[in-house]
Order: structure tokens, then sequence, then C-alpha cells
């Protein structure tokens, strides 16, 4: 039962683009065509939750024993930029399909706030193991269903006649502001 | 380069939000109010400043293969700092500002200044650059943190301007983020073009 409040909650109430604010600079950049959108998503659901068990192995067995909560910020970043170039390196040899799916997503998301800010809000809601992975796992459903959305939104936007001062970002940030209007009628659901 | 151009570009030529589009989690999350976003601006223009003198200094001492990882650890050091001293000087806008403080590691504009320009650039032209840029950021967060203090609460820098009831709520909430952004943006483009 715990879970599935915590995947509903993660997923739609407290969506991770939509209502935190995370994640905005890929869900801004990565979202002109559906296909580039569901690579994305499918790049950080992997790393998330890679990321969110390492980190939170290391805050358990590392941070916390030795008292250096302190230096959370810095281990964790330097945890995920090294992960991704180690998932970089083993997607290349093991899976090469994989590889030329997500390849060129996994760079990018080195500086995706919304993988630090799940690993971090994981240590700070004080989640065991299980739930953690469960909550990375729903976050990065929350994070795919918003950019498939916006995408398949934005592909409409090319054919529509919009002011011209308008054209390009500002109306793509004015939709994805009635896609969050959208998302806010889900809370209180939880 | 001539410095005072240096100086200038962050404003309005080369906005890191209005231009670039650089740094969008912070510039949504944290501008529920002016104070909040003045406060989170000024944070990133420290981090920014002395992230672009360091990196300016070892740039010739780094190999080029690890520079990134360097300078990301350059960076985290720096928001550690700012991180550590908000929680003791000023803890009530830690506590707003909450997770977006971390946050600023991954924030695109910090890593972008030092590799596009702190890392070819001598150090008087890359802290030019970082002060620049980060007090860009600073004035577009605070016109977009008052713009939606002041539809949504009726106040600016909670200074009352109309009673709180008519205020549309919509606008301290997220939606609200995004089109205040997306209009301001329409608004820079046009003052860009003229």
């Amino acid at each position: 039962m715990e879970y599935i409040i915590i995947i509903i909650s993660a997923v739609f109430v407290n969506n991770i683009v939509l209502t935190q604010f995370l994640g905005v600079c890929p869900f801004l950049g990565v979202s002109k065509r559906i296909s580039t959108a569901v690579g994305m998503a499918g790049a950080v659901t992997f790393v998330m939750v890679l990321a969110t068990i390492v980190t939170y192995l290391i805050q358990l067995y590392i941070l916390n024993p030795f008292n250096i909560g302190y230096l959370q910020t810095i281990s964790f970043i330097l945890v995920i930029a090294s992960l991704v170039q180690l998932v970089e390196i083993i997607l290349k040899k093991v899976s090469p399909a994989l590889y030329q799916a997500l390849g060129v997503f996994l760079p990018l998301i080195t500086t995706n706030c919304a993988i630090l800010g799940v690993a971090i809000l994981t240590i700070q809601k004080e989640f065991n193991l299980m739930e953690g992975v469960v909550f990375a796992i729903s976050n990065a459903i929350g994070f795919g269903l918003a950019l498939v959305l916006f995408a398949g939104l934005r592909e409409h936007l090319d054919l529509i006649d919009v002011p011209k001062g308008l054209k390009g970002t500002p109306i793509a940030l004015i939709v994805a502001g009635i896609l969050a209007m959208a998302f806010m009628g889900f809370s209180g659901l939880v | 380069m001539n410095q005072w151009n240096n100086f200038t570009k962050g404003f309005l030529k080369e906005n890191p939000i209005f231009v670039l589009l650089l740094g969008m989690c912070p510039t949504l999350g944290v501008t529920s109010s002016a104070i909040n976003g003045l406060g989170m601006g000024l944070a990133t223009t420290f981090v920014l400043l002395m992230a672009n003198i360091v990196v300016s200094l070892v740039k010739n001492v780094i190999p080029d293969k690890v520079r990134i990882p360097s300078f990301i650890v350059i960076i985290a050091s720096f928001v550690t700092v700012v991180e550590l001293s908000m929680q003791a000087y000023l803890p009530e806008l830690f506590k707003s500002l909450g997770l977006f403080i971390p946050l600023i590691v991954v924030n695109c504009i910090v890593l972008g200044r030092a590799e596009a320009f702190a890392s070819k650039n001598n150090v008087l032209s890359s802290a030019i650059d970082g002060l620049s840029m980060g007090l860009g950021f600073s004035m577009a967060l605070t016109i977009l943190g008052a713009i939606r203090e002041f539809l949504g609460s009726g106040k600016i820098f909670n200074i009352s301007v109309f009673p709180e009831d008519y205020g549309m709520l919509l606008f301290v909430l997220a939606p609200g983020a995004f089109i205040v952004l997306g209009y301001l943006i329409a608004i820079s483009n046009k003052i860009k073009k003229a």
C-alpha cells in the first residue's frame, strides 16, 4: 500500500517536472519529437534508478558513519557523473543497440537536475532502499510521462498559426503551463 | 575584449535565462516571490564568480580529458560553501529555497560558463563574465519573482500593493511560472529585435 502511495504521488500529484521543476532543461530541450522524448525518458529511468541506489549506499555506509554529511553534494554529483560515463562504456560493449538508442542522451543526463534531485530527496524523505528504488522508478515514469505528453503537444504546435512574438520557446512554455495546470487536477489524490 | 561590453552582455544580449535558456529549473522553481528569486540569483552569482575565477586560474594545469569532472568538483565545493553559510546566516531563505541550493551544482549556466568562457580566457575577463552572467541571472529571477508575487498575492518584496484576496493564486503555483516566463521571453525577444 505504501508503495502505491509513493508511485501515485510521484507520477501524478507531485510530478517531478510539472510541479517540482526538476529536469526542466531536458524537458524543454529534447521535447521537439516524440521519438527523441521516449529515448530520453528511457535513459533517465535507467540512470535515475542506478544513481539512487548507489548514492543511497554511499550515504548509508560512507557519509553517515564518518559524519561527513556536508560532503553530500560533492560526492553525489561525482558519483552521478562517473556512473553516467560507466553506463555509457558498458552499454557500448554489451548492448550496441541500446547504446544507439540512448547514446546521445547519456552525456546530457549528468546535468539533469532531476537525477541529483531525486537522489537527495530519497535521503531527505528518509526512505529505505526499497522505497528509494520505487520512488526513483516512479519519478522517472513521471518525468517520461510529462516529456512524452509535452512532445506530442509540441509536434502539433509547429502546425499552428501563433502570433509572431510567441513563436518557439515562449509558446512552448505557455503550453507547459497549461499542462502543469492539468496536472494540478491530481492534487488531493493522495 | 572590451571589458565593459563583457560586463553588460549578461543583462540583455546574452541573458542566461531570456536568451540562452539555461538554468531553467531554479528559474521556475524558486521564483514564487521576488525575495526568493533575488536570493537564489545572488547565491548563483557567487558560485559563478568563484568557479569562473578558479577555473581560469587552473585551466593550464588540468588535462583536457578530465576537465569536466574537475570543473564539477570546483563548482560543487563552492556550492557547499554557499549551502553551509546560508544555513548558518539566512536560515529562513535556506528553508524556502530548499532543494534548489544543492542543485546549483547542476545548473547548466555555471558549468556552461566554466567550459565556454573561463577555460579559454584570463582571470579578469572570467571574473567579469561570471559577475555579468550572475547578475543577469539574478535580474531575470527577481523580475520573474516580482511579477508572480504581484499577480498572485498583490505584493512586491512583501510590500502589499492590493489586497491579497484579489490575487490570482495560479501565478504563485507551478503553471504561473511557465506562463509568466513564456511571456517574459517573448517580450525580451521583441526588445532585442528593436
